[in-house]
């Protein structure tokens, strides 16, 4: 542990990554699919309204950029931080 | 040539495939069985996460699930899916930078506990295990259909099959066998999707078709789908009738669960660097999208499919006769499904036709009275059945079939395999390596995996026999299981530094407990039938099924653990450092075996 200031930096930096992407997980499956479908049903999808959508094809969508964006996102803190893998 | 060889043909040559990538690959040192040596890029680590992922309950019974309930059942694709999130995001970098082989060493290395790392050891052992016996229903349906005998010894012959199979070889034969049979698996999948959303869609790709028009009516097919089935008296395929407590928790259990799961976690300690970690999880999901994205098209198609099939003349005209079913080509899945013992008809009121519609819906019960029906005359239909009978029932050439049969038997092979392994480790490595004898030769490493294998599978198959659910429905109970107990203290051990020894072990015990004891209260002890005092359809809280606690199982073991640390001694400088060390990449060097 020979910097830990930056390290905490770095550490505060990714528990905030983390949470935004979180909120955006949680918005899309248990809010637009679930809950929040009620206030979604004025938008027609193909025969049915964008809530189901959302929680047979759209959540998953969503899921797979947030992991592609943290990957990427986390790699360039990395860099930044200076504690990435030699 | 029958459909039969066909059959035969298609499922021999691709276990010629996978025995012999196995036999090319196989493992020699325990470092090699457990991890591979760590060479696995992530692309190819994404893809064999991905097959054993995708089990039975995703190949086999998932869609089956989706195709009988509609909207409602949503929660097993954004579940099963969303984990990967968790997985990504809260875990997999963090495990690989603690660079050790099993998940029980992090607990037990974290939690400064021998005593935690034993208490994650049974958390592993229980969940998987609940896991194997859903394998266990869908392989014993996947053989029974292909080889034409009953469900029961269809199960007994896959046992052998999945036994065999398992002891082959460690994880790096399974890894490159796993990447042929995620290539056998998803074009299984997709192929029979593709061909029945253009005979109703025009649109090749399905989960575009599924929002697209019925080519036979114009309108959108599940306007269509909610139209028809309404007519028979079953709920409306796109409307929310579950309840939604119970909807909300039921698609976070599978979602931590997923995180949760030895199998996969296990994946991530395979690739080489922590940046690789992150990006693997990203791989896999892509691979599992593949499918995930297509099952609620093969749920809805599939539904329909039937419907008309049952109705050949539309809901208004007459049913289905006798005589069609037994002699027209286009019915005769009927017949070898109704062998295995899991789809049954019978002319209950004599009309020589078979009326399939909803007979618990008063206004069915109404309109049956008038036209002379005495209740729904298509009394079985295992849900578990549907994807595998799915290109039959649309009419799709001979060797789609076959290959539907070589794809269901690597979903339920491939998982079985890696939680074979992740047992046989969990016992060997952990249990009899890491507490009970730490001199144990390699040899005799290797001897007590092998027989920890044994034991697992006989278990689930004596289980399997009499299962707690349809495939999907048993795996689930395995994700609540592994919410409640796993996940939390992982994520605990990383993102807390006030978690103490004490309160993960009470943490992890109190949710195991109280999850096996509720879902054991639904679906009875030990999973035996009739020892269950409530059912699912009435459960003991509220709206609370019992596949949904797990999500209260894990709330119960943060909290827990939060208050029994709060109470005992604060966790050593040694292990602050060991936690700082994880959350950075920096230093990850190739992980060790102790």
């Amino acid at each position: 542990m020979s910097d830990n200031s930056s390290n905490s930096a770095y550490w505060s930096a990714n528990v905030r990554i983390i949470l935004i992407s979180l909120v955006i997980w949680a918005l899309v499956s248990f809010g637009f699919g679930i809950l929040l479908r009620p206030m979604l049903s004025g938008i027609a999808v193909g025969g049915t309204d964008l809530g189901f959508w959302f929680a047979q094809q759209g959540s998953i969508l969503v899921f797979l950029g947030l992991i592609f964006f943290y990957a990427w996102k986390m790699n360039k803190l990395d860099a930044e931080h200076g504690v990435e893998e030699e | 040539m029958s459909q039969f060889a066909i059959n035969l043909m298609f499922v021999g040559a691709s276990f010629a495939l996978y025995i012999g990538i196995a036999i090319w690959a196989r493992a020699g040192s325990t470092s090699e069985f457990y991890a591979a040596g760590r060479g696995i890029h992530p692309v190819t680590n994404g893809m064999a996460t991905a097959a054993d992922w995708m089990s039975a309950a995703s190949f086999i019974s998932m869609a089956g699930l989706i195709a009988f309930t509609g909207y409602d059942n949503s929660s097993f694709l954004m579940g099963w899916t969303g984990g990967y999130v968790l997985l990504a995001l809260l875990l997999a970098p963090y495990l690989r930078k603690f660079g050790k082989f099993t998940v029980s060493e992090f607990i037990g290395d974290r939690f400064y506990s021998q005593t935690a790392r034993i208490v994650a050891v049974i958390c592993l052992i229980v969940a998987s295990t609940t896991y194997v016996i859903g394998q266990m229903t869908g392989v014993g349906v996947a053989f029974g259909r292909f080889l034409e005998v009953s469900n029961t010894t269809g199960l007994l012959i896959g046992a052998c099959v999945v036994f065999a199979y398992a002891v082959f070889g460690g994880m790096k034969g399974v890894t490159y066998t796993q990447v042929a049979q995620y290539v056998v698996l998803i074009m299984a999948y997709t192929i029979p999707a593709i061909f029945i959303s253009l005979q109703l869609t025009g649109n090749p790709i399905p989960a575009l078709g599924l929002f697209g028009d019925h080519v036979a009516s114009g309108e959108p097919l599940l306007q269509k789908l909610d139209a028809i089935v309404g007519e028979l008296g079953f709920n409306e395929y796109t409307a929310h009738h579950a309840d939604t407590l119970n909807m909300v928790l039921f698609t976070l259990s599978l979602m931590i669960g997923t995180a949760g799961l030895p199998h996969v976690i296990m994946r991530f300690f395979t690739v080489p660097k922590v940046s690789d970690a992150r990006w693997s999880a990203g791989w896999a999901l892509v691979f599992i999208a593949l499918l995930y994205l297509t099952a609620p098209a093969v749920g809805a198609m599939a539904r329909l499919n039937i419907t008309d099939m049952m109705w050949p003349n539309g809901t208004s005209g007459d049913a289905v006769s006798v005589e069609q079913i037994e002699n027209e080509p286009r019915y005769d899945w009927m017949a070898t499904w109704q062998k295995t013992g899991l789809l049954d008809w019978e002319d209950k009121n004599g009309d020589g036709k078979i009326q399939y519609y909803n007979d618990k819906n008063a206004d069915m019960q109404a309109m049956a009275a008038e036209k002379g029906w005495e209740g729904n005359e298509l009394t079985k239909f295992n849900r578990d059945i549907l994807v595998l009978a799915n290109p039959e029932i649309a009419n799709l050439p001979s060797w789609v079939i076959g290959l539907v049969a070589a794809g269901g038997l690597a979903a339920a092979l491939s998982t079985a395999a890696g939680l074979l392994l992740a047992i046989s480790s969990a016992v060997s490595h952990d249990l009899i390596k890491g507490a009970i004898n730490p001199g144990i030769s390699e040899k005799g490493e290797l001897l007590s995996a092998r027989i920890a294998m044994g034991v697992a599978i006989a278990v689930a198959t004596y289980l399997g026999l009499n299962p707690p659910g349809f495939a999907a429905q048993t795996v689930a109970l395995a994700f609540g299981l592994a919410a409640a107990s796993i996940f939390p203290a992982l994520m605990m051990g990383i993102f807390s530094k006030k978690i103490n020894n004490t309160g993960a072990v009470a943490g992890m015990l109190a949710g195991l407990t109280v999850t096996l004891v509720y879902i054991f209260l639904h679906k009875g002890w030990l999973f035996i039938p009739d020892t269950n005092s409530f059912t699912d359809a009435d459960p003991l809280l509220g709206t609370i099924k019992s596949t949904s606690f797990g999500a209260v199982g894990a709330a119960v073991n943060f909290g827990v653990a939060y208050l029994v640390a709060s109470m005992t001694k604060p966790i050593p400088q040694e292990i602050k450092d060991l936690v700082e060390s994880v959350r950075v990449p920096k230093g990850a060097g190739v992980a060790q075996d102790h």
